[in-house]
């Protein structure tokens, strides 16, 4: 029997998501006994012709010609797993959708008719049918590890989708919110991470996107009633790496159009 | 039964003794801004001097100027997290030359000696009891590790303004299923310890400390404290036709405005020293040849909690409030034949959005007469 195929696919992203797939070290060389990787540039200069069993794309979609190129990625995979806050939300690089892009290529670049790119950064959903999404700025590497397995065997990927909370309480982590009024995005932010951030005593600042059913409202009245934050404080809470995800934009946009 | 005293610097003695007989001595100790439960060696690590300050939503670790080892409040921990562990391993599977073998996991954790742990916590381990080891399907993780734990708590002396155990018929005194309870007095010129043993058998504990029979005089002092702490309780909650009314009212409008501020993160059910919550996953290798059971804590604020063929049954926020709330004051009496709240006042403290249990009872109350 051959083997299921791996292809990584980059769109507008910094890498950091492919890394973390180099980054299973330990479980590396079980990776390469389950599936054949087929396509992945950062690895290996090796690359088979699809179609492949699974793809892993990370990156958003900034420029005309990457809307086209995920669709043609697409058309080779059999399962599509976005992965990362680029890849899921847009990313970082999701500000763009607030501002004037024209505008930031008039300032950086001295020859600006050469860059062909759109106003927005989109997730990969917003083009084609994505059939699991793995959050995380950057993904955590046995979350995916998880997705890999589950998929190889045949089964749909159960991964949690609640808050940071729920694992930041299961690890004994003190509550940096409760104990020192910091602004913490645990309780609107998808699990995944083991509560990364309030291990080391740091809010969380959502890399990881919306949970489900988040109530980023009672939040943001928190923050601000309570806290002392500003509107302007809040808008930057929400609009980090995942600003273009729905909930997260929403409430940023409540406050910059003072609508609270 | 008699009353000891000890001096308050024969802890360290103490928690030798229990570390000697084998015991893992779980005790409050200060960590990243609140006292927490944890593993401690010495009683160098006890909290003291500190105190702390809760409000909803709010704790703040403070120094005080006393020298006193428990002049604090319930953290965000309890016993339950070691005794209904957050993340267990049930069993694990190997497939190799066509056949399956299971293993079941033996738990060899050290059995655990609970020092400083307060009545409220003493009362959740009551509760969990009826749920977790008294039916007719008991746990075997919780079981075994209940049964060979010890626990001397600590007398409250002082009320949190969180706390509301008096109402929920507790109390700042340890009345059941101690092996030795302590009352700390401390004043300008002494320092010392009560302890009433609570089985003939747990008196040699006392041997240790150097323990003698107590004066009148200072079992009264004692005394006092414990009655001073119970008159100052910073909650209170009128528990008469809660049951009935939280039962009645499921359709009330109010549900639908607590539902508006609580965020279902779970905090809430993750530090409720009785929830008992838990969900079972199953996780295999890359091979496929390697399987293991796993059980961790889980919420009934979460969506998956009741995701069935379609979709989760509970999926608002008030549906999953109103599930919290009335299991814990209503339908605990018709499952368990008591409340589910001891009155510790964590679910409010540790709240990040600061929703008052006591709060929204008294709201109830108020638009239903």
């Amino acid at each position: 029997m051959t083997k299921p195929s791996l292809a990584v696919w980059k769109f507008a992203s910094c890498d950091g998501c492919q890394l973390s797939i180099l980054d299973c070290e330990d479980e590396l060389l079980a990776i390469a006994g389950a599936v054949d990787i087929a396509n992945f540039p950062e690895a290996s200069r090796e690359v088979k012709p699809g179609p492949y069993t699974v793809s892993l794309v990370e990156g958003s979609i900034t420029t005309p010609h990457d809307r086209e190129r995920i669709q043609e990625v697409r058309a080779q995979s059999g399962v599509l797993v976005a992965i990362g806050a680029c890849a899921t939300a847009g990313g970082i690089q999701a500000l763009r959708n607030f501002s004037d892009v024209k505008g930031f290529t008039d300032a950086v670049y001295a020859s600006p008719q050469y860059i062909s790119t759109l106003e927005t950064s989109t997730a990969i959903s917003d083009h084609v049918k994505v059939d699991f999404e793995l959050h995380g700025c950057p993904i955590d590497k046995y979350q995916l590890i998880r997705v890999l397995t589950d998929l190889l065997q045949g089964r749909t990927p159960l991964l949690p989708s609640e808050s940071v909370c729920l694992d930041c309480k299961r690890a004994g982590v003190v509550c940096v919110m409760v104990t020192k009024g910091e602004p913490c995005l645990g309780p609107v932010t998808h699990t995944g991470c083991n509560a990364l951030c309030p291990s080391y005593n740091r809010a969380c600042f959502g890399c990881f996107g919306p949970k489900n059913t988040p109530n980023t409202t009672a939040l943001a009245d928190r923050c601000t009633e309570n806290l002392g934050l500003e509107d302007e404080q809040m808008i930057r809470l929400f609009r980090t790496f995942n600003a273009g995800a729905p909930a997260f934009r929403t409430e940023s946009e409540r406050y910059e159009n003072q609508n609270h | 039964m008699q009353v000891y005293r000890f001096e308050a610097d024969a802890l360290n003695a103490l928690i030798a003794t229990l570390r000697e007989r084998g015991y893992k001595v779980i005790a409050p100790t200060p960590m990243d801004g609140a006292v927490v439960l944890g593993e401690i060696t010495d009683a160098g690590q006890l909290p003291r001097g500190y105190c702390d300050e809760q409000e909803k939503g709010v704790y703040r670790l403070k120094k005080t100027d006393r020298d006193a080892f428990f002049d604090f409040n319930v953290g965000p921990r309890s016993p339950k997290r070691y005794l209904f562990p957050t993340n267990h391993v049930l069993w694990r599977s190997r497939q190799e030359n066509g056949r399956l073998e299971i293993y079941s996991e033996s738990d060899d954790e050290k059995p655990f000696a609970f020092l400083g742990i307060r009545p409220c916590e003493m009362k959740a381990v009551a509760v969990q009891d009826r749920v977790l080891s008294k039916g007719p399907f008991a746990d075997r993780i919780y079981s075994n590790r209940r049964q060979k734990a010890l626990f001397i708590p600590v007398d409250c002396t002082r009320a949190g303004k969180t706390c509301f155990c008096t109402s929920m018929g507790g109390g700042p005194e340890a009345t059941e299923g101690y092996h030795l309870a302590l009352t700390e007095v401390i004043d300008e010129n002494r320092h010392f310890f009560l302890a009433r043993p609570g089985e003939e058998n747990s008196v040699n504990l006392l041997e240790c400390m150097q323990a003698v029979p107590a004066t009148a005089e200072e079992i009264k002092q004692g005394r006092d404290l414990i009655e001073k702490t119970a008159a100052c309780m910073g909650r209170e909650v009128n528990t008469a036709g809660v049951a009935e009314m939280l039962a009645e009212y499921r359709d009330h409008p109010h549900w639908e405005e607590i539902g508006k501020r609580c965020m279902n993160c779970t905090n809430c059910t993750m530090v409720c020293p009785t929830c008992f919550c838990f969900e079972v996953e199953d996780h295999n290798d890359l091979t496929g040849q390697n399987t293991e059971r796993t059980r961790q804590w889980d919420s009934c604020f979460n969506l998956s909690f009741t995701y069935q063929h379609g979709g989760s049954v509970r999926h608002t926020n008030k549906a999953r409030y109103r599930q919290w709330l009335t299991h814990k004051f209503s339908a605990w009496h018709d499952q368990f034949g008591e409340s589910g709240c001891v009155g510790c006042g964590r679910c409010i403290t540790w709240c990040p959005v600061g929703i008052d249990v006591t709060e929204e009872i008294q709201m109830f109350q108020e638009k239903t007469s």
